[in-house]
């Protein structure tokens, strides 16, 4: 599967019906999921902690690789706004691409499902089942490949925001494996597409990929050169693998030259934020003090993916909603 | 076009202050008043400061509550609902500028009911149009008015004048 254009996720009057990348998406689009999110994050509030908003339909999870987390709250996200949710594991054994793909999204379709929320280890396999769905179907991508995490990205987004204001004031460091990291990839298009002052992305030249240099943005091998000044601080799951792998030699040595410490984070300005996807390897690339510490917002990220996953399904369901009802009227 | 000065609103605004003293009486002091997002919480400030109630004002965004969602959309700019003070057993005031066709109301007794079940509710309206479409009706009046179904009537902000006008081509005008 390859990579197809992102405008799929337009309708034709250009509200977002699949949220399949951050590519390709305005600046306008982007805040308005952080607009609506801001709205559902007071729901979480409340003493009931629900709207009724997709009362009578159906969101199905797709998760072709497993997740805990990112399913857990697009499960939550869903059911707090009133929609039935089905999960279905997706066992990548059993699942060969192709036509069972395509039989399995017909008969979620035949069974009156409204939304899809995809993850997968291929990339580009949200596009692909974008392509081939019911019209009346929306697509969420939840993770693919190395492709794009989405709505991780646009969580991070909306933690910047909520903590630091102005985008164009904000020097931002992303610091780890970029090269595997569909998260990285998704961070880079949201903060430049929102305008951030600076984007730092900070790597051992094993794993940062060569045209990620095209993007704006500054590369660094040097971690406390690149923390100076910074505001914001994303450091990003390293997965053992890598070590296996031979572009790291040692778990040690990487924690070394690219953990975030106690020490470390004191390079950055004085009001820095530290973020992180999850879930943390304590000792590997974050110090369990500094994850735990005053200035990290990692369990805030988590709240807060609630609502914007909240925001992206009602604004998908809601231009879906909007075409019909336009053409029944007609 | 037809405009009503903010005078004669504020006038209304002090009737209606009014009659929510001699309907609530004692129950006043400790009641909570909660205005509709946006005209609601215009009329509601005024109200709340010219009864000089103690608990704070509260505000119900009510765009995630309505039953026209699949009509019109969702609200691009929706904030969320301000509640600064429990509603739990109280005796909560509603306030909304015009009240029509009444959904607005059940949208908002709905999300008011997600933080806490009231012991009472009072609905308070500076204005009550004919057409109602639920059995919902205000208990406290500023001005009742039989507009055309074309016309369309606004609180203008910020000087409080209201302004009827031929209604707009869109959907979800009230």
């Amino acid at each position: 599967m390859i990579n197809k254009p992102a405008n799929i996720q337009l309708d034709e009057h250009g509200r977002l019906k699949h949220f399949l990348s951050i590519e390709g998406l305005s600046r306008e689009i982007i805040n308005q999921i952080l607009d609506t999110a801001a709205g559902f994050a007071g729901v979480n509030d409340k003493a009931i902690k629900k709207v009724p908003l997709l009362r009578g339909k159906t969101v199905a999870n797709l998760f072709f690789e497993t997740s805990t987390r990112t399913r857990t709250t697009f499960e939550l996200a869903a059911k707090r706004l009133s929609a039935d949710v089905l999960n279905i594991n997706m066992n990548t054994s059993s699942t060969s691409k192709g036509e069972t793909l395509l039989d399995t999204l017909r008969n979620l379709e035949a069974m009156q499902c409204d939304m899809f929320v995809v993850r997968h280890q291929d990339s580009g396999a949200a596009h692909f089942i974008a392509e081939n769905v019911a019209p009346h179907v929306n697509i969420i991508n939840a993770g693919d490949g190395r492709h794009s995490h989405p709505t991780q990205a646009m969580l991070d987004m909306f933690t910047i925001r909520h903590f630091k204001g102005d985008f164009e004031k904000l020097r931002i460091a992303i610091v780890g494996d970029i090269s595997h990291s569909r998260v990285a990839r998704s961070q880079v298009h949201a903060l430049s597409t929102l305008g951030a002052r600076e984007i730092r992305l900070v790597s051992p030249k094993t794993l940062l990929p060569a045209e990620m240099a095209s993007f704006g943005v500054e590369v660094f091998h040097d971690f406390d050169a690149a923390l100076d000044g910074v505001d914001v601080i994303i450091m990003l799951r390293l997965q053992k693998e890598r070590m296996r792998g031979a572009l790291l030699p040692s778990a040690d040595e990487y924690y070394a030259r690219y953990g975030l410490t106690t020490e470390r984070l004191a390079l950055a300005a004085d009001d820095a934020i530290v973020m992180h996807p999850g879930p943390t390897n304590r000792g590997v690339e974050i110090e369990g003090i500094v994850a735990d510490g005053h200035r990290s917002v990692i369990l805030q990220q988590v709240t807060f993916g609630i609502a914007v996953r909240m925001a992206v399904m009602s604004i998908a369901i809601s231009a879906t909603e909007q075409s019909s009802a336009r053409s029944s009227h007609s | 076009m037809k405009t009503i000065d903010s005078d004669t609103v504020h006038g209304w605004i002090k009737e209606m202050a009014q009659q929510l003293r001699s309907h609530l009486g004692d129950a006043l002091a400790n009641s909570v008043m909660v205005g509709i997002h946006t005209g609601g919480v215009k009329v509601a400030k005024e109200l709340h400061q010219e009864l000089q109630l103690d608990n704070p004002l509260g505000e119900l965004n009510i765009s995630f509550y309505r039953d026209d969602f699949s009509r019109i959309g969702l609200h691009p700019t929706v904030g969320a609902s301000q509640l600064p003070n429990a509603v739990e057993d109280q005796v909560v005031i509603l306030v909304d500028d015009v009240i029509y066709s009444g959904r607005t109301i059940r949208a908002a007794m709905n999300e008011l009911f997600d933080f806490g079940r009231p012991r009472k509710i009072i609905l308070a309206a500076l204005i009550e149009r004919k057409g109602h479409e639920l059995p919902i009706r205000a208990d406290v009046i500023g001005r009742n008015m039989d507009l055309q179904a074309c016309e369309y009537i606004k609180l203008q902000q910020p000087d409080m004048s209201l302004l009827v006008t031929a209604k707009p081509d869109t959907e979800g005008a009230r």
